[in-house]
């Protein structure tokens, strides 16, 4: 039986005294798994607040290191961490925040090859990715294995969320192939707000979080957009589709693809 | 002149109009990267052009967003 230390009811008190949470909620935090794809500008949010949350177990993707032009933004990586690993930056100030949180990294880029294998572990995944190869296979990983996960995408002054639970309406339901490469642009193409990346990831951190404790209704079936030029926030509803491709009643996708990757991001033209 | 609501807000359209005459009328800037609903239910993307509007239809635009990290 799992119990909470002295310190430890201390550090968690205000979600303790969370009449929905409880010691009992905190613990369904403590004995979560969530797996992170994408240590940036939506991951980095979602890694502070989840660690400082208590979440037990903490996966983190990413192949990258840290750039400069990154910094604007992914809040969890300082200035003497440029060229270091994201997933080694990322480890360190989530455990400075809390010691209990267990991390694990995965310095590599999610693919078709281990994209099952890696999601396996989990209970619930965070699709903070900034390309839609893979922010679709992340989609069809987790219906094939059944993973509940939160979308995200942001772009300027927007950003767009939606939850997916075993069941409920998927992205390929929303968006039935990725787009051409580059005829959508990516934030490194088109510029982001470097606060909307906050505001979307701590509403991906708290889908996370309602999931594990089960509080309250998740955004599933309902695409949330917002507009921070104008604050104005939508949400559209939506239905999972009968003939979506992945989840539907006669899913014609069986087995994990690797789409073209954007070839003209910032990066590569540098 | 017909009311219809487009992404919440309330517009008047001359009928016989077509998901391809709204997506023209409020400028979509990529109309072949859109996803359209109407009253909820997704249109699929080779009807667009004969999937015929009526009065009190609601329709939502929906647009590819990226973001996060440049993985």
């Amino acid at each position: 039986m799992f119990d909470f230390s002295e310190d430890q009811i201390n550090r968690y008190s205000r979600h303790i005294l969370l009449q929905d949470v409880g010691v009992e909620g905190q613990l369904k935090i403590a004995q979560g798994k969530v797996l992170i794809i994408g240590a940036g500008g939506l991951g980095a949010p979602v890694a502070l607040y989840l660690a400082a949350a208590g979440v037990g177990t903490i996966g983190i993707v990413d192949g990258d290191v840290v750039d400069l032009s990154n910094l604007q933004r992914q809040v969890i990586h300082f200035t003497p961490d440029v060229n270091r690993p994201k997933v080694d930056s990322a480890k360190e100030k989530i455990n400075l925040i809390n010691p209990d949180v267990n991390v694990i990294t995965y310095k590599e880029f999610l693919t078709s090859e281990n994209a099952l294998d890696i999601i396996k572990d989990y209970d619930f995944v965070v699709d903070g990715t900034d390309n839609f190869p893979v922010k679709f296979l992340i989609n069809d990983a987790c219906v094939m294995a059944g993973k509940p996960f939160s979308h995200g995408g942001i772009l300027r002054f927007e950003g767009q969320t939606m939850t997916y639970v075993p069941g409920s309406a998927c992205y390929r339901c929303l968006f039935h192939m990725p787009p051409p490469p580059n005829a959508v642009p990516t934030c490194s193409q088109a510029g982001v707000l470097g606060a909307i990346a906050g505001m979307l990831g701590t509403i991906q951190a708290a889908e996370t979080l309602k999931y594990l404790t089960g509080v309250g209704e998740l955004l599933t079936n309902r695409l949330l957009t917002f507009n921070a030029k104008t604050m104005d926030f939508r949400k559209i509803k939506t239905h999972r589709r009968e003939d979506c491709p992945i989840c539907g009643k006669n899913p014609t996708i069986t087995t994990l693809v690797d789409y073209e990757q954007a070839v003209c991001d910032l990066k590569d033209r540098h | 002149m017909a009311k219809i609501t487009v992404n919440g807000e309330n517009q008047e359209v001359e009928l016989p109009a077509t998901v391809n005459d709204i997506i023209r009328l409020n400028k979509v800037k990529q109309p072949d990267m859109v996803s359209v609903q109407v009253n909820e239910g997704f249109i699929n993307r080779d009807e667009f052009g004969t999937f015929q509007l009526k009065e009190g239809d609601s329709i939502d635009f929906l647009y590819f967003m990226g973001g996060g990290s440049d993985v």
